[in-house]
């Protein structure tokens, strides 16, 4: 800051993400010496208020860390609780569990698609200004969105913080007549989610490579959404080898630490730096993509995903986002149509002294939960990791990379502003989720 | 659903949307207004929606987006709970003409005001392996707490036909029609048999602010009060009914600390809980 040649650039709001963040920025001459992401959400203790809860409250409070993918939070509490009672739900349930997940991919990723990420990609401060000439586009975002919420709310009551999911299943299974409605509409919604790829596949994507190990879990024979095994792909150029761990070890292997600057419990796995999300998802999952969603990638330019083509660019993570989108209406459609109403709406889930783990796949990535129960239920500990905590050090190293690459090319020529605008598309490229992160984040202290 | 915006005004009335301690699920309500978001950005001008859009006039000086203003209308989630954000609050006041406050964590504080019942130390080192770095207040307070609120629009989330009632309302110079009745008036209306009365199931629904439709009743299961109290609940007979459907005074206890715990309505409970067995009402 006193040196000669230092420049500090402070994007102060980061806009279209979720959640309150800010950049600090170092640039020395032509090298950046230091990027930050500091967040500086409230936080809001919820590992901490779970403590002396009940065994059936996780999946209603913890619901309440996001609005924007609350089914997330509900479906790994759901499991770790089930998990430390010795209670699989299969079958039916499990199905039932999957189309309510499919149904927040969609609303979750279309807003970020279309009103949070493609104004980067066209040149529009939002969507507003996006619809006065793209109003179709527009339409047809809004509308897919809603396909997506309307399976929640069928489900789950309503879009945000959904009423019917219980430990063990649901308080009410809706009847087969009473999904075919649904479906009608997700077979339209079909054809705007296939629109969406090729409309966001014709961006101009900046060239950048991400080179962090990618982490998923891995559900063999399907794409991981809602169940699997944490599965680890090491960083390009490394061995392509997947690396799978069981989940309860997943504390062994994910190491959190906590930096002065943001107090993220930044994640690191086995020491290395790591993604969570999309990227990671697709390039661990995609052999498993619906033959449609499959198509829908090759079409866009991704490679073949059944025969392993991964997407390294995180530019181009909207047009994967797109893909996962067909993938969660392919999935619903698949569902809905072997659907037959389960005998009983939940499972029990009897209390037990006991420690569980869960994890599902969250829009933005593997979203962990740990609990302890006492013999009554009662919880004595409660872990929560979700995915943009995780991908805080990804986020910021694709930061300094993209601004690093621009200042090699332009040198001291490329102006503030420019370099600012870099910043935020390199972190919107990560769809953070900033309340979620911030259940343990928060302002910091500075001593300068 | 459509709703009527009146006729196009030729000065657009302006909006802000503010986010304190929360999770964002009430301005998402408004994103999840699918048929009506691009009717009404042309009625009104979202002038500071951080989610949304890029935020004007931020104050390069303080690590917060400030919004110029003035606004014609500011809609504020989220509670208060540290100190930047308690002078924020005051700012966001003075620039907006009217300021509406959306959802539980407003109204109400939330489910982080699990903390006012706690000691926020203990907290702080339940969470984080070096506390010294947080900057946290003690208590998670409501908007109104601090500055004067227009309106107090209820519920974990909004309800997204609430919330356009609001802004309709603002935006033509009346008051909302918002109800302050018990949900169980919204179970009537809906044609949903009290479960209650059916099934014994505990249901909050006599005591909790009517909004959401009577979602979970309707699901088969019992109110959980995500709406907060209706006005001047009878929290001595609702407890004896909680009883008398079969919960322990634990579990009524933590039926009402949850997203509007610290709604002063619901102060009684610990007390009338743990009072000795009531007969039920009859």
């Amino acid at each position: 800051m006193n040196d000669r040649g230092t420049r500090v650039l402070r994007l102060d709001a980061l806009a279209r993400v979720e959640g309150e963040a800010a950049l600090h920025l170092r640039v020395k001459g032509d090298t950046v010496a230091e990027t930050r992401l500091r967040i500086y959400e409230p936080p809001r203790f919820f590992e901490a208020f779970l403590t002396g809860r009940g065994h059936t409250e996780p999946p209603d409070i913890t619901a309440r860390i996001c609005g924007i993918c609350p089914v997330a939070y509900q479906m790994s509490a759901c499991r770790a609780i089930e998990n430390a009672c010795g209670v699989t739900v299969d079958g039916p349930l499990a199905e039932l569990r999957r189309l309510l997940y499919c149904g927040e991919w969609i609303e979750s990723h279309t807003l970020h698609i279309y009103l949070l990420h493609a104004p980067d990609f066209l040149g529009r401060a939002d969507v507003v200004e996006l619809a006065r000439d793209q109003r179709a586009a527009v339409e047809r975002g809004l509308r897919l969105k809603q396909a997506g919420n309307a399976i929640v709310e069928q489900l789950g009551g309503r879009p945000v913080h959904p009423v019917n999911v219980r430990v063990g299943g649901f308080y009410r299974t809706p009847g087969r007549e009473e999904l075919r409605p649904l479906a009608e509409r997700l077979r339209q919604a079909r054809e705007d989610a296939l629109e969406s790829v090729r409309w966001a596949a014709a961006f101009d994507f900046p060239d950048a490579v991400c080179d962090h190990d990618l982490l998923a879990l891995r559900d063999p024979g399907r794409y991981a959404i809602d169940s699997g095994t944490p599965a680890v792909m090491a960083a390009q150029g490394q061995d392509p080898a997947l690396r799978e761990f069981p989940l309860a070890d997943f504390e062994q292997h994910v190491q959190e630490g906590q930096v002065p600057h943001s107090t993220a419990r930044t994640a690191a796995l086995d020491g290395r730096r790591y993604l969570t999300g999309p990227l990671a998802r697709y390039a661990i999952n995609g052999r498993w993509l619906h033959p449609v969603a499959a198509e829908a990638a090759r079409d866009a330019g991704l490679g073949d995903p059944l025969t392993g083509a991964v997407c390294d660019n995180p530019f181009r993570s909207i047009v994967v986002r797109a893909v996962e989108v067909v993938q969660a209406i392919e999935e619903a459609l698949r569902i809905i149509g072997g659907y037959e109403r389960p005998p009983r709406p939940a499972v029990e889930v009897p209390p037990r002294q006991a420690s569980g783990t869960g994890a599902t796949e969250a829009p933005r990535g593997l979203l962990y939960h740990r609990y302890a129960l006492t013999e009554d239920g009662t919880i004595t500990e409660a872990r929560i990791v979700p995915p943009t905590a995780q991908n805080q050090t990804a986020i910021e190293e694709d930061v300094r990379k993209a601004v690093q690459a621009r200042l090699e090319t332009a040198g001291p020529a490329a102006d503030d502003e420019e370099l600012t605008h870099l910043c935020e598309r390199a972190i919107r490229n990560h769809d953070p989720c900033i309340s979620c992160a911030a259940h343990f984040l928060d302002v910091t202290v500075e001593h300068t | 659903m459509v709703t009527d915006l009146g006729p196009v005004i030729r000065t657009r009335p302006t909006l802000a949307v503010w986010k304190f301690a929360s999770c964002d699920g009430c301005q998402l309500t408004l994103l999840d207004c699918e048929d009506e978001l691009l009717g009404l950005t042309e009625r009104v001008r979202i002038d500071h929606f951080v989610e949304m859009t890029p935020a004007e006039g931020a104050d390069r000086e303080r690590a917060r987006p400030a919004g110029r203003g003035p606004y014609d209308l500011s809609l504020v989630e989220g509670s208060i709970t540290t100190a930047e954000d308690a002078v924020r609050i005051q700012h966001v006041r003075r620039i907006s003409r009217y300021l509406v406050t959306i959802g539980a964590c407003a109204t109400a504080g939330g489910i982080q005001a699990l903390r006012n019942f706690a000691d926020v130390d203990d907290f702080l080192a339940a969470v984080y392996a070096q506390p010294q770095y947080i900057a946290t207040l003690e208590t998670s307070t409501p908007i109104s707490a601090h500055v004067p609120v227009d309106f107090e629009l209820r519920g974990c989330p909004i309800d997204r036909r609430q919330l356009l009632e609001v802004i309709n309302a603002y935006l033509a110079g009346r008051k909302p029609q918002i109800s302050n009745h018990s949900v169980c008036f919204e179970c009537k209306r809906r044609g949903t048999t009290c479960i209650t009365v059916a099934h014994g199931t505990p249901c909050l629904g006599p005591v909790t602010h009517a909004g959401c439709g009577a979602i979970c009743p309707a699901y088969g299961r019992g109110c959980y009060g995500c709406f907060g109290p209706s006005s001047k609940p009878n929290l001595r007979s609702m407890i004896a009914q909680l009883r008398h459907d079969g919960m322990s005074e634990r579990d009524i206890q933590r039926v009402f600390r949850t997203f509007n715990a610290a709604s002063p309505e619901y102060a009684p409970v610990p007390d009338l809980a743990a009072e000795e067995q009531q007969s039920p009402p009859a």
